[in-house]
């Protein structure tokens, strides 16, 4: 049985190494001196490592500026999206008023929409706003997350009745009951979604790149997008680039990954 | 409760929820429904400079989309990646989700979270380091290959070769994600069960067969419409890994709708295409609910 469990664990272990080694070579790569990648065969490690890529990433580049970018973007983003959603998936978890419940199903109806459907049509309204090249135009999609309610909604379904009861009898507001009582309920949801919207708005492309036009405004991805189109030959830049716009995340994932993924489920299975 | 008590409790209820659902309705509802509207007029970039230039023209976007070759080849070439990428990204997870799952495996969560890690990463990032990995005289891809004999490919170069090599990038992107919600799925599946069929004599692929996939088979439909749903919205991937190319062999649906849209400024023609990636996207849904009612998932 022992030999069993070790050649099981030995090939998970190769599955894995073989699933993450594109991100070690990228490291790795971006640690290299120019044109040391492009050879045969492909070298796995830097001969002499150097911080050069990152210095002219940096310096000639200006890559802080997109990074400040998308840092700047990704934290308002999940700052509106929590004050939109968490008060809207309470209300429709545990307050009843008219038409809840039909707007509701309309709701998760929606879900099946891919924003990317009405994509023209709220460029032309943002334009009509004057938001288009702005941080405002960037952030308005996540003010309408469907998937945010619909997740806290599903969490707060499961807070009893009588505690929102006892404390309306203590002559306790609706609105010092979502404050007090309800939002330290919330907070492992609250933090699933904030590292979701977070993930997903920094990693997110097609929008930022149509609303932003700006060299000073536009976020990590689009500027490594634009720059990869034409820097074809600069492997370690690029690399080195890539490590730039992916570790936040995948560090941010790490640190929080127990409540990315039971969120992951909540969402999907349920939904 | 008293009728004070139930009329603030609406009153809240509207307070907390109008915010949101005026984001909805502004942000998305009504670009989504404008979209068809935009669809039947010639919304181009002499209208975006002075609306007085726009006409309704029926259904001519949608009439000069057919006579489009360009407008097939995304349709082909969309149609293609759900074709081939639907069964090789659901076996991919489902495969790596009975390795996790695996009794004899140690330290489980380690591999759970390694092969989850692809899909966090930044697409863009991914693609461009893809884009390194499949070079056809540098590329790490065809040094391994070279060790079986195999000469190399021009992944990205050649029209045959580039979608499955966008293929395997979006495979190795979102196999983690469908992963997690196969493990999810498994684990409700009893052991004893396959324990019994193994103490029949029942060999791996007969387990597989009669036992497990018959207990995952909703979370297969659900996994299966995912990836479709997924494989309909491939932007970025061509976007930096080809540009579409070669000879157009890697133009998927929004990629045809970003260039009519925000590159020849044919927003009409664009919004029509919107809406016909709507169609499609409902029509696989609408199916799913169907097989799911007839196996009796729901």
């Amino acid at each position: 049985m022992s030999l069993r469990r070790w050649s099981v664990t030995l090939f998970a272990a190769l599955v894995a190494l073989v699933t993450i080694a594109p991100l070690l070579w990228m490291v790795s790569v971006s640690f290299m001196v120019r044109g040391e990648a492009a050879q045969f065969p492909p070298p796995l490690w830097p001969a002499n490592p150097t911080l050069e890529n990152y210095r002219l990433l940096f310096g000639t580049f200006g890559v802080g500026r997109f990074l400040l970018n998308s840092v700047l973007i990704s934290t308002l983003a999940t700052g509106l999206a929590l004050l939109f959603t968490i008060p809207a998936g309470y209300a429709f978890a545990k307050l009843r008023f008219k038409g809840r419940d039909a707007i509701f199903r309309m709701l998760v109806a929606a879900l099946v929409v891919p924003g990317q459907v009405g994509m023209l049509p709220l460029f032309l309204e943002l334009k009509a706003m004057g938001l288009v090249n702005s941080y405002a135009g960037a952030l308005v999609p996540w003010l309408a997350g469907i998937f945010g309610i619909f997740l806290v909604r599903q969490y707060c379904l499961s807070i009893p009745d009588e505690m929102l009861e006892a404390a309306r009898i203590d002559g306790a507001s609706e609105g010092q009951i979502l404050r007090r009582i309800v939002l330290p309920i919330l907070t492992p949801i609250i933090v699933t979604l904030a590292v979701y919207v977070f993930l997903s708005s920094w990693n997110d492309f097609m929008w930022p790149l149509i609303i932003l036009a700006d060299q000073d405004l536009v976020t990590l991805p689009v500027a490594l997008a634009v720059n990869s189109r034409q820097n074809v030959q600069d492997y370690e830049i690029m690399m080195a680039g890539a490590v730039v716009t992916t570790l936040p995340v995948l560090i941010l994932f790490l640190a929080l990954q127990r409540y990315y993924l039971s969120g992951l489920l909540t969402g999907s299975v349920k939904g | 409760m008293s009728a004070a008590g139930r009329a603030s409790e609406a009153r809240a209820g509207w307070a907390m929820s109008s915010p949101a659902l005026a984001a909805i309705i502004l942000f998305f509802v009504l670009p989504a429904i404008a979209s068809l509207f935009l669809s039947f007029t010639d919304f181009d970039i002499y209208a975006l400079a002075d609306i007085g230039n726009l006409r309704f023209v029926g259904l001519a976007n949608y009439a000069r989309l057919i006579e489009n070759p360009l407008f097939w080849k995304a349709m082909t070439n969309t149609l293609l990646f759900v074709a081939a990428g639907t069964p090789l990204i659901v076996a991919l997870s489902l495969f790596a989700a009975m390795l996790v799952n695996s009794r004899w495996l140690k330290w489980r969560p380690v591999w759970r979270v390694a092969l989850f890690a692809p899909y966090v990463t930044t697409l863009v990032a991914t693609a461009v380091v893809w884009r390194y990995l499949l070079h056809t005289r540098y590329g790490l891809i065809n040094y391994l290959l070279s060790f079986f004999g195999v000469p190399p490919i021009d992944w990205l170069g050649d029209p045959h070769a580039s979608l499955p090599a966008i293929l395997i990038f979006v495979g190795w992107k979102t196999f983690g994600y469908n992963m997690i919600i196969f493990l999810a799925a498994l684990q409700t599946v009893p052991r004893e069960l396959d324990e019994a069929a193994r103490i029949d004599g029942a060999g791996w692929f007969t387990r597989l067969r009669h036992v497990t996939l018959p207990a995952i088979a909703p979370t297969v439909l659900l996994v299966s419409v995912l990836t479709i749903a997924g494989m309909f919205q491939l932007f970025a991937e061509p976007y930096v890994m080809t540009q579409g190319g070669p000879a157009q062999s890697t133009v998927t649906i929004l990629y045809f709708m970003y260039e009519e849209g925000f590159k020849w400024w044919n927003l009409g023609s664009g919004a029509a295409v919107a809406f016909l990636l709507f169609l499609c996207i409902l029509a696989v849904t609408l199916v799913q609910l169907r097989l799911a009612k007839r196996s009796g998932a729901i």
